[in-house]
């Protein structure tokens, strides 16, 4: 039988992004003892993810070594998949299971690029805007190639941004948002000089590059790899050739975990107290499952967190005036980057809606609800389990996410046979520098 | 910087370290898999959320290729 290594934290945090180091890095410094895991194989997150050639974001570097000052166990390339018992997660690396336990429990989990289905988004070479960044930074070379951003959100920048830098060609940038409402996204940044840096930094960065509001991709085209983008452009349509289209409508927090440790769901997000404990006592919610805000909010409602799991609950008091703040720059963020109707025609008959297992548009369209799809069509049953398609068919169909089911993410066999004829974990000493 | 070889589908690429199976697929000229319907695809989200760039590696089915460092003498298969 497989030996089961079994690991035993005070505080266990779930996602090492900012909002997850933040609480690993306050919870550790508390004196408890807070092990950080993440399925990515560097800490960071999608946000800091570092390039492969280089060091850490510089961002980073100031809570990695607080991470390390404190003496908090990193547990890179962890996946966790369910959550059997209280104060239990199982979870697998590439090679073993393992299993998780905790007092109490910090979910960072992040949130992932929101999709949108167009005829031709399945083509090799339309990725997501944080996607193509991704793997840009592991190692994709992208100079000289010919680059289309669209969708919507303020990443869109950023990873324009950040690939022009590499050397892309940046043919177009397409935010469906109007100029309209992003201007008013603009007057409600005007609290915060440090967005507005930030912003004209951008704009230096992407001077000359064509960049255009009330304008979305119809279609990708190409024999067997993207070739060209067709874009709307206030109602006139315009085809661009290029090597990439990256493309993403904003984000949706990951709350599979919180659901399946039956946390209560608030309008898609995770609910939190004003401690972000969740409505579970021992367990705590910070970053993108609280709400869509960004590194600065995902960073103090880390901070929180993490205090409050190591009873410092005065010094967490002193980060709430922050934290409201830039919960209104969550709230103004919302609003400018809402979704517009149009884009719900979008697919054609033939479009796959689930890529997973390849359900065209036209054959959901005549059930009532995701369950009813799910279960005539396969439509998020695959391997994704509806990661892609569900917030899609949520925005195309309004149809509501079903109930979260272990295991959450695939997990082998092998991991769900040892796990289940382990009854009395073997106990292993936990890995990471002491 | 010293680059390391692995093969995807038979086909050798150098790759410098730090990069993602998934990206030495496509430096390879490999897509990543075939779906259900007959067509190929490749990476879509980069952080392990899609599996469209599962692969099998080194004998292990269902890689999320784009969270794997390649490593010196990868045996990578996208065709399986």
């Amino acid at each position: 039988m497989t030996r089961v290594a079994c690991h035993k934290f005070d505080v266990l945090v779930v996602g090492a992004g900012p909002a997850g180091m933040a609480a690993a890095a306050c919870a550790g410094e508390c004196g408890v003892r807070v092990g950080l895991v993440d399925d990515n194989f560097r800490l960071g997150g999608q946000i800091w993810r570092s390039e492969s050639a280089g060091g850490p974001v510089p961002e980073a570097a100031g809570w990695l070594e607080r991470l390390r000052a404190a003496r908090v166990d990193p547990l890179c390339g962890v996946r966790v998949f369910d959550a059997p018992d209280p104060g239990v997660l199982l979870a697998e690396t590439a090679d073993d299971p393992c299993e998780l336990q905790y007092d109490q429990l910090i979910l960072a989990t992040g949130a992932r690029e929101r999709f949108l289905p167009f005829p031709g988004w399945t083509l090799p070479n339309v990725m997501g805007a944080g996607g193509l960044q991704a793997l840009v930074k592991n190692g994709l070379p992208i100079r000289g190639k010919r680059v289309v951003v669209a969708g919507t959100g303020p990443l869109l920048l950023a990873v324009a941004s950040h690939l022009r830098k590499h050397g892309a060609e940046l043919a177009m940038v397409c935010e469906q948002a109007s100029w309209d409402r992003l201007a008013r996204f603009g007057i409600a940044l005007a609290g915060q000089p440090g967005k507005i840096v930030q912003a004209l930094q951008l704009k230096k960065d992407l001077a000359g590059v064509r960049f255009a509001t009330s304008s979305w991709p119809v279609a990708a085209e190409g024999k067997n790899v993207l070739e060209s983008v067709s874009i709307s452009r206030r109602g006139k349509s315009e085809t661009l050739a290029c090597d990439y289209l990256s493309c993403g409508f904003h984000l949706v927090p990951n709350t599979e975990l919180a659901c399946l440790l039956g946390c209560q769901i608030e309008c898609d997000f995770v609910r939190v107290d004003d401690f972000q404990r969740t409505s579970i006592p021992e367990v705590f919610c910070a970053g993108e499952p609280t709400g869509i805000g960004g590194v600065g909010l995902a960073l103090v409602e880390g901070q929180i967190a993490g205090l409050v799991s190591g009873r410092r609950v005065a010094k967490a008091r002193d980060l709430f005036a922050q934290r409201k703040k830039l919960r209104n720059f969550a709230a103004a963020l919302a609003g400018a980057f809402q979704l517009r109707a149009e884009l719900r025609d979008l697919p054609s008959a033939e479009t796959a809606i689930c890529r997973c297992e390849d359900v065209p548009y036209s054959r959901l369209l005549r059930y009532p609800s995701w369950r009813a799809a799910k279960l005539q069509t396969r439509c998020g049953m695959g391997p994704c389990q509806g990661r892609i398609c569900g917030p899609a068919t949520q925005f195309l169909f309004d149809w509501t996410p079903d109930s979260v089911r272990p295991p959450i993410f695939p997990a082998r066999m092998e991991s769900l046979a040892a796990l289940a004829s382990s009854p009395e974990p073997e106990q292993q000493a936990v890995t990471g520098g002491h | 910087m010293p680059s390391l070889a692995l093969t995807v589908n038979g086909v050798t690429v150098d790759v410098e370290p730090g990069t993602t199976v998934a990206v030495a697929a496509m430096l390879a000229g490999q897509p990543c898999r075939v779906s259900v319907g007959g067509a190929s695809r490749g990476p879509l989200c980069g952080m392990g959320i899609c599996f469209e760039c599962r692969m099998t590696i080194n004998g292990k089915a269902h890689g999320r290729s784009c969270q794997i460092l390649c490593e010196p003498g990868m045996d990578v298969r996208t065709d399986d």
